[in-house]
C-alpha cells in the first residue's frame, strides 16, 4: 500500500454533502433572510426582524428561553448521577443502559407526546394512580410543567449521551490519583471529574438547549395551545396568519438569539478541548 | 517493633476466583527502601494496592504503625502514590497539581506555594510550574508525579512501576534521582517493579515475589550471590541453572563429572539445582576445566562477549572479556565458591523460603 495516496485529501467525496448543504440550507436560509428583511410588498424593512420586541412576542421568547433553560439545567442535574453510576458497570451492563436510554426514539415523536398528554390530562393515568394512592389529583395538563417534562423526556437522552463519552473517556487512575491525594467522592466529582467532561457537557447544552427552545410541537399538544413558545408564533405567523414575511423576521431574530446565548456557553470551554459542536 | 511502620499480615486477595496473594506477611521499616520484584501476575501490584487502600484483602489485616488501617479508603491513609501512567490531572497546571493534596488539607497560600517550589526544585522542574502536563515529556511528568506525592509528606511512598513506560536511558537517569530524593525527603519507599536490575540498584530490601507468594527476602546482594531456589536465581540476573547430585558435602556431579564446592549439608545423592552465574564461569583450553563443549554462538555485548558452549543436552552460558570462536571445543572452569547448590523444590509451596533472620 502507498501510504502517501491513502493520506491524500479527497475533498471531491464531500460533493454530496456540499450539494445537499446549498440546496436544502444555504438557498433556503436566504430565502428566509429574504422573507425576513421585506414587507408584503416587497420593500426593504427591518420591522419583522424588530418585531421580537413586541410584548406578546416578547413575552413568548421570554417563556421558550424558560423552558429551554429549565429543561437544560435538569437534564444535566438527571444526567450526571446516571451517567457516575453508569460508568462503575460493565460494559454489557452500560450498553444495555444506553439501550434502554435510547429505546423511546425508536417510537415516533407525535405518539411519545400524545402519551404524555394522556398521562398528564385531568383524567388521566397519572392523576388515576394519585386517586388511588388517595392522594389529591394534580391539575397539569396544559401548564409549563407539562411542557417542561414533555422537552425535558424528549431531549434528555442527547444531554447524557455526551456526557457519558466524556465521563467514560476519563482514566480511572485519575479518579485513584485524587483519592490517593486525600479526595473524596464529592471532591473527586467536582474537582476531576466535572472539569473533563466539560466538553461533553458543552455538547449536550447546545444539542438540548436549541431544540428546546424552538420546540412548538410539544408547547402544541402538552400546553394545549393555551401557552405559546416562540416556535409557536412563529409556526402561527406561517400557517394561520399566512405572514411569511412575518414569520421569517422572527426566526431569524431567533436564530440570532440563540447564537449569542451559545456565543455565551463556549465563552467558559477549557482551552485545548473544544466540544464537538463548536 | 518500634521501627516497623506497616504490617501486613496473612492477606488473602483473590480474583474471579483466581487466587492472587496467599497468606501474604510483609513488615516494612521505617525508612526503608523495599522493592516487590517480581514478573507480570505475581501479585506485586496488588500488594501495593491493598497498602494503598485501592484494594480491600479478602482477608488479613493491614497494620500501619500498629493500627489496623485494613478498611479504611485511600484519602484517609498517610500514603501516597506515584502511578505508572503518571497520572497527572490533565485540565491543572504543573503546579495546581502539586497543590492538589495540600489545598484538600487547607494548607495556607504560603505553604503551598513554598512546597510547591521546594518539590519541584527536588525533581529538576524549577521552571515548569506554569505548564501543562500534556507538553511535558514521560520522564517530566513522572517527576511531577513524584513531587505532587511528596509535597503531602507520606509516611510511606508507594511506587507502582514508575519507571515502566520511559525509554532505557532515561529509566538510568530517574533510578539515580529516586535514590537522591528519598535520602533527602527520607521516607519510607515501597517500590514495584518486574525490572531485575532496576530492584538491585536501589533497593536496601527486596522481595522476590511468584504467584503470591513470596520467595525470597534480602539485600541486593544476598539475592544475587544466594538465591534460595531455581526460581530466584532464574529471575535475578542471568543464570545457568542445571540439574546436579550432590556426591558428598563439598562435592557435586555436573554432567558426569564430580566438581568441588563449598555447601556442606545436603543428602548423599541428593538430586539438586546447581546455580552459576555466567560471569563466574571461565572458558579454557580444551581438555582443561570440569566441562567439555563446543562453542555455538557469540555475542558482543560492549563490556563482555555473551558466548553460548553446548555440553551434552546443556547450553552454557558464558560471560567473558576473551572471545572465542564458533565451533572450537573449549573446557569450562568454575571456582568452587561460585557454585550455588539449592534443594529441589518438592511442590510449589515448597518454593517458598525465607531469608533467616
Amino acid at each position: 500500500m502507498n501510504e502517501g495516496k491513502t493520506m491524500k485529501k479527497r475533498p471531491w467525496l464531500a460533493t454530496p454533502y456540499a450539494v445537499w448543504v446549498a440546496g436544502f440550507t444555504m438557498i433556503p436560509l436566504l430565502v428566509i433572510f429574504q422573507y425576513a428583511l421585506t414587507s408584503r410588498e416587497g420593500a426593504f424593512t427591518l420591522a419583522n426582524v424588530m418585531a421580537i420586541f413586541e410584548p406578546v412576542h416578547l413575552k413568548a421568547l421570554l417563556f421558550s428561553l424558560e423552558i429551554a433553560v429549565g429543561c437544560t439545567i435538569i437534564c444535566i442535574l438527571l444526567s450526571y448521577p446516571l451517567v457516575m453510576a453508569m460508568r462503575r458497570l460493565n460494559m454489557g451492563r452500560q450498553g444495555f443502559t444506553l439501550f434502554i436510554l435510547i429505546l423511546p426514539m425508536w417510537m415516533n415523536f407525535i405518539l411519545r407526546i400524545l402519551a404524555w398528554q394522556l398521562i398528564l390530562s385531568n383524567n388521566g393515568i397519572l392523576n388515576f394512580i394519585l386517586q388511588k394512592a388517595g392522594l389529591l389529583p394534580l391539575s397539569l395538563a396544559n401548564t409549563g410543567t407539562a411542557i417542561m417534562i414533555g422537552v425535558i423526556y424528549d431531549y434528555l437522552p442527547y444531554m447524557v449521551l455526551p456526557i457519558f463519552n466524556a465521563v467514560a473517556e476519563i482514566d480511572e487512575d485519575l479518579v485513584e490519583a485524587a483519592r490517593d491525594l486525600g479526595a473524596n467522592s464529592l471532591t473527586v466529582f467536582c474537582k476531576v471529574i466535572l472539569p473533563l467532561s466539560v466538553p461533553g457537557l458543552l455538547s449536550g447544552i447546545v444539542m438540548v438547549f436549541v431544540p428546546s427552545m424552538t420546540s412548538f410541537v410539544i408547547a402544541d399538544v402538552l400546553g394545549g395551545g393555551k401557552l405559546q413558545l416562540i416556535g409557536n408564533v412563529i409556526e402561527q405567523e406561517f400557517t394561520k396568519s399566512a405572514n411569511w414575511n412575518m414569520g421569517s423576521g422572527l426566526s431569524v431574530s431567533l436564530m440570532l438569539f440563540v447564537l449569542i446565548s451559545m456565543a455565551f456557553t463556549t465563552k467558559n470551554e477549557t482551552e485545548g478541548k473544544s466540544s464537538s459542536i463548536w | 517493633m518500634q521501627d516497623v511502620i506497616l504490617q501486613l499480615d496473612a492477606v488473602s486477595k483473590s480474583f474471579d476466583g483466581k487466587m492472587i496473594l496467599k497468606d501474604f506477611d510483609l513488615e516494612i521499616k521505617r525508612n526503608e527502601f523495599v522493592t516487590l520484584l517480581g514478573p507480570s501476575g505475581c501479585g506485586k501490584s496488588t500488594t501495593l494496592r491493598i497498602i494503598g487502600g485501592f484494594e480491600k484483602p479478602d482477608g488479613g489485616r493491614v497494620l500501619f504503625e500498629g493500627k489496623d488501617v485494613t478498611s479504611l479508603s485511600p484519602d484517609k491513609r498517610n500514603v501516597n502514590t506515584v502511578f505508572q501512567k503518571y497520572s497527572l490531572f490533565p485540565h491543572m497546571s504543573v503546579a495546581e497539581n502539586i497543590a492538589f493534596g495540600l489545598r484538600l488539607k487547607k494548607k495556607s497560600k504560603q505553604y503551598i506555594d513554598d512546597k510547591i517550589a521546594y518539590a519541584l526544585k527536588l525533581v529538576n522542574m524549577a521552571s515548569y510550574a506554569q505548564r501543562k502536563p500534556a507538553s511535558l515529556s514521560g520522564g517530566q511528568q513522572q517527576r511531577v508525579a513524584i513531587a505532587r506525592a511528596i509535597v503531602n509528606e507520606p509516611e510511606i511512598l508507594l511506587l507502582d512501576e514508575p519507571l515502566g513506560a520511559l525509554d532505557l536511558k532515561l529509566r538510568h537517569e530517574m533510578q539515580r534521582e529516586l535514590i537522591k530524593i528519598k535520602k533527602e525527603v527520607g521516607i519510607t519507599f515501597v517500590y514495584v517493579t518486574h525490572d531485575q536490575e532496576e530492584a538491585l540498584t536501589m533497593s536496601d530490601r527486596i522481595v522476590v515475589m511468584n504467584k503470591g507468594i513470596i520467595q525470597q527476602m534480602g539485600t541486593s546482594k544476598s539475592i544475587y550471590d544466594e538465591p534460595q531456589n531455581a526460581f530466584v536465581a532464574d529471575f535475578i540476573g542471568d543464570s545457568n541453572i542445571i540439574d546436579g547430585i550432590m556426591k558428598q558435602d563439598r562435592l557435586v556431579r555436573i554432567q558426569g563429572v564430580d566438581v568441588p564446592c563449598v555447601d556442606e549439608g545436603f543428602g548423599r545423592d541428593e538430586l539438586v539445582d546447581v546455580v552459576i552465574r555466567p560471569e563466574d564461569l571461565v572458558i579454557v583450553a580444551e581438555g582443561q576445566g570440569y566441562v567439555r563443549g563446543m562453542v555455538v554462538s557469540i555475542i558482543f555485548k560492549g563490556a563482555y562477549y555473551e558466548i553460548k558452549v553446548r555440553a551434552g543436552e546443556y547450553e552454557w552460558s558464558v560471560q567473558s572479556v576473551n572471545p572465542a570462536q564458533i565451533g572450537a571445543m573449549v573446557g569450562l572452569t568454575i571456582l568452587p565458591d561460585n557454585i550455588q547448590i539449592m534443594h529441589k523444590p518438592l511442590s510449589e509451596d515448597a518454593e517458598v523460603t525465607k531469608e533467616d533472620e
